[in-house]
């Protein structure tokens, strides 16, 4: 089986430079999650979520970490 | 104790040519991808890479560098998406390490029933990525309200937010109507869909709001009227925005949707 050969782009895969947003979606969520024998596996990649929000994320409570799961937040303004 | 270890990155129905293509690859940290074969068909695409580039804590601590995550993530795609060019491949998490080859031959012997199982269940499907934005800029602005000399100025502001409100609204029940329409050629065309957390941040740098971050595994035959069909779920809306990405292999549909933490995994 091959992929297919049209693209949602026009351009040809071997061009097409993925967003990083979108690679690290499917890798740190996606891909099957074995355990390994260094341990970064589930309990792991929470950490590297913690460790991603600094880079990923900038820190406010306005905007929640991509990759944190969805919590309150506090001491928002109303804006409506 | 070895200086090297074993980074694997998907499960796959090995044969001569698939290893043989793969000696041409390069894999994470320039490493070169080599098969481990279970010898009843099965095997793991891997690479022989530095320990001390992949123990716990030096994993830790890169992790944290963007620099390095985002060329670990890109080299580990390019392996998994040159298996997927040539047949079915189960990609495995990023950073999945064993001490060598011998331990993650023991990993694909325990789980070859279920490793057997998602690989026939994926075969002949790709990953299409969906997502809508709000970009109420993309929507043409409703004219300003003419002056009124009777409103206050504070009123006058008042009545103003309004109107943008009321835009934005607009721009968003648009946005719903083209989920709708998203969501129905995913049941006319897809096998399966899952759910990514929106996008947020630093690292989302396409225009407007995303609202809708979603992905679907189809059979190749139909990613084109799928796609068409998407595409043709925010036309004629205005301040809606769609965004196709594919074809992935299928990284979204890899874990059961009763193993995935919530951020993956079928749709409600």
């Amino acid at each position: 089986m091959t992929t297919p050969g049209h693209r949602a782009e026009t351009e040809p895969l071997a061009q097409r430079q993925v967003a990083l947003i979108d690679l690290l979606d499917r890798l740190l969520s996606g891909g099957v999650v074995l355990t390994g024998d260094v341990v970064l596996s589930i309990a792991g990649i929470d950490l590297v979520r913690v460790s991603l929000r600094a880079l990923i994320v900038s820190i406010s409570s306005e905007v929640p970490s991509p990759f944190a799961e969805p919590r309150r937040i506090e001491g928002r303004d109303d804006d409506g | 104790m070895s200086d090297l270890m074993t980074y694997v990155y998907g499960v796959t129905r090995a044969d001569e040519a698939l290893a043989e293509r793969l000696t041409a690859l390069e894999g994470v940290v320039d490493a070169p991808v080599h098969l481990i074969s279970d010898g009843n068909g099965l095997a793991l695409v891997a690479s022989s890479v530095r320990a001390e580039d992949f123990r716990e804590e030096a994993l830790r601590r890169r992790l944290e560098d963007l620099d390095w995550l985002s060329a670990v993530a890109r080299a580990h795609h390019g392996v998994v998406e040159a298996v997927a060019a040539y047949t079915t491949v189960l990609p495995l998490r990023l950073a999945t390490v064993y001490l060598d080859d011998a331990r993650a031959r023991e990993v694909l012997d325990a789980g070859r029933e279920l490793f057997t199982d998602r690989l026939a269940r994926l075969a002949g499907h790709v990953e299409w990525g969906v997502k809508l934005y709000v970009d109420p800029s993309a929507a043409p602005e409703p004219p300003p309200a003419p002056a009124d000399a009777e409103l206050t100025p504070g009123r006058s502001y008042l009545r103003g937010r309004r109107q943008q409100q009321r835009h934005r609204d607009t721009a968003h029940q648009a946005a719903q109507r083209a989920a709708e329409g998203v969501e129905a050629a995913g049941r006319a065309f897809a096998s399966e869909r899952a759910r990514h957390r929106v996008q947020q941040g630093t690292l989302a740098e396409a225009a407007g709001e995303n609202v809708v971050n979603d992905a679907y595994l189809v059979p190749v035959e139909q990613g084109e009227a799928f796609c068409a069909e998407v595409r043709r779920a925010a036309d004629g809306l205005a301040g809606v925005r769609v965004e196709i990405t594919g074809p992935w292999a299928p990284y979204s549909f890899a874990m059961g949707p009763e193993e995935t933490g919530g951020a993956a995994g079928a749709g409600p």
